[in-house]
């Protein structure tokens, strides 16, 4: 039987993904996705949705998420080049549940966007993850960003790895 | 004092736009009185309110309104505000209620906006007449096919007259559903833009910016499989596309479609398994529409614009956007999906993750096109010392307008200075 999986573990986890994210080295972040991996950011009217019925901000599968970050990294992506700085903070980590080698974690986060000289944006809300345990590491599988404003309003788009 | 804002000179063929137009507080405050006051402004879809008692709440032209259903079944729109008072008496934004109480000191107004309960009504004398103090409603409210729309001008021409030849874009748009009925799915997206409102209304039919504000789209699209043609003889796109006046300062693009469609138009990112269904679709067109009804359907895009505000994009799917000034420099953008009321939920979860290739404040172009309004907004700050906007690409062009000239920003910006003038 392998090790449980503890908080620390999954907060590292975080913690590096947060860096790799604000940072902008978003292929290092592909390395820690495992190959079916899953990315959502759900409508603020309708956190819970399902995004095969409800109309999502960001609903990627693997394939996606790989074009994205191929987007991003170019400068002909208007809306984040110059790429935005961005700072997150995480914290009320928690392990909600486990399920064999899949792990289901909880934590809320502040983002800090800065776009050339305008004033921050602040992208408040919650990241729910499934964690997937790989030979040794711990990959991402899914990963669901649900955003506490009631609509995105004058944050605007989410045009980066939220 | 009325004054233009065009230069329109059909012998040197030449479009200027005062740049005044798209940064001046007194053209906003005009735009108010002289264009939204008088034309038809989208409100809501009748899918929205499903059941009796269902209603939303929602800011139309900065106007707090309800939009609901009666017990009856009848929808109306009705202004959020207490008559006695002031106060909103729906604070939620959607949902089912029979009526609405002020939580201020408690008139109770029916789901009709009728005016049922007065705490102490006893109190009143004289002229005090419940009957006549019901929720207030905007002077007309009419629809076109499930479309609600709602005029403060008691003058304005019935809706469908209004609409003039738009109404045939629609109905084309509602041929994909085998009853003619389609509904707004699940999910609004509402986000500002940092940009004049009127920059929406060119960026939404405006396909000349396509190859340079969506290279990085077009690289995903060629990624996955999608055949983007390189642009012969001049053009500037893949595909031959028009841009089509339908009167009243409405119009459309009508483009053959490279693109793929949920309604029929199977490209790689929906998948192997898509196939059959898509086909199934295709046959159900062709039986239904016939062969050329169908290929309009599937085959074809469009990219609609109703006078002032509404913009209906029937491209990598279908959405419905309205958007609304709140200054000079600044716009509200709610968008929403449109899908066939009898889509299976493999054609629904299709649509709705074709559009997110496009569409939307995660899209992989709309957050470029909202860059690109906002530096022309930005770069608009120079606007007294460079004044005007070169708008005459293709004004010499006889015969069928393109996609990609300005003919189509030119009818509205026509449209906009004649209201502008009349005052």
């Amino acid at each position: 039987m392998p090790e449980p999986i503890s908080r620390a573990d999954v907060e590292d986890l975080l913690f590096r993904e947060a860096a790799l994210l604000d940072e902008w080295r978003l292929e290092e972040w592909l390395q820690m996705l495992t190959d079916d991996a899953a990315y959502y950011v759900p409508p603020n009217d309708h956190p819970d949705g399902d995004h095969l019925t409800t109309l999502f901000i960001l609903a990627d599968d693997i394939v996606r998420i790989r074009e994205r970050v191929k987007r991003l990294m170019s400068p002909e992506c208007h809306a984040e080049y110059p790429h935005s700085r961005t700072r997150r903070l995480i914290s009320n980590v928690r392990i909600i549940g486990t399920d064999g080698d899949l792990v289901t974690v909880a934590a809320n986060f502040v983002c800090s966007r800065f776009r050339r000289y305008e004033r921050v944006r602040e992208y408040v809300g919650a990241y729910r993850y499934l964690l997937k345990r790989q030979g040794a590491e711990l990959r991402i599988k899914e990963r669901r960003v649900i955003i506490d404003a009631h609509e995105l309003g004058s944050l605007g788009a989410v045009s980066f790895i939220l | 004092m009325p004054r233009s804002y065009i230069v329109d000179d059909p012998v040197k063929q030449q479009f200027l736009l005062d740049r005044e137009a798209l940064v001046s507080q007194t053209v906003l405050e005009d735009e108010r009185s002289r264009i939204f006051a008088k034309s038809w402004v989208y409100v809501g879809h009748s899918s929205e309110l499903k059941k009796p008692n269902d209603f939303v709440t929602r800011r139309v032209g900065g106007r707090p309104v309800i939009f609901c259903r009666d017990g009856k079944g009848e929808i109306h729109c009705l202004f959020n505000t207490c008559r006695h008072r002031g106060a909103l008496v729906c604070t939620e934004p959607e949902g089912s209620r029979r009526s609405f109480r002020c939580i201020y000191h408690g008139w109770t107004y029916r789901n009709d906006g009728q005016l049922a309960g007065v705490p102490g009504a006893e109190a009143y004398r004289g002229e005090f007449d419940k009957n006549a103090l019901g929720l207030r409603r905007p002077a007309r409210f009419e629809a076109y096919r499930d479309f609600w729309f709602l005029s403060l001008d008691p003058e304005v021409p019935a809706l469908r007259d209004y609409l003039g030849g738009a109404t045939d874009y629609i109905d084309l748009v509602l041929d994909q559903s085998p009853s003619g009925r389609m509904e707004i799915v699940a999910g609004a997206q509402e986000y500002d833009v940092g940009a004049n409102w009127k920059l929406m209304v060119e960026n939404s039919v405006d396909d000349y910016h396509l190859p340079t504000t969506h290279s990085t789209w077009l690289n995903y699209m060629a990624n996955s499989g999608v055949k983007i043609e390189t642009p012969k003889d001049g053009m500037v796109l893949p595909t031959r596309g028009l841009a089509v006046d339908l009167g009243n300062g409405h119009f459309t693009t009508d483009n053959i479609n490279f693109r793929g469609r949920p309604v029929a138009a199977w490209i790689p990112i929906y998948g192997e398994e898509a196939k059959p269904e898509m086909d199934e679709i295709r046959r159900e067109l062709v039986e239904r529409l016939g062969p050329d009804r169908a290929k309009r359907v599937a085959d074809t895009n469009r990219n609609l614009v109703i006078f002032p505000n509404l913009v209906i994009n029937d491209g990598s799917s279908v959405t419905v956007r309205t958007f609304f000034p709140e200054g000079p420099n600044k716009m509200h953008v709610t968008a929403w999906a449109l899908g066939p009321v009898e889509e299976s939920q493999a054609a629904r979860a299709r649509r709705l993750d074709a559009f997110l290739t496009f569409y939307g404040p995660g899209g992989f172009a709309t957050p470029d096109d909202v860059e690109a309004l906002e530096l022309v907004q930005q770069g608009l700050a120079n606007w007294q010392d460079v004044r005007w906007t070169e708008m005459s690409r293709g004004m010499g062009r006889e015969g069928d307008q393109l996609n990609s000239d300005e003919h189509h920003l030119r009818i509205f910006w026509r449209r906009w200075n004649q209201m502008m003038e009349a005052g």
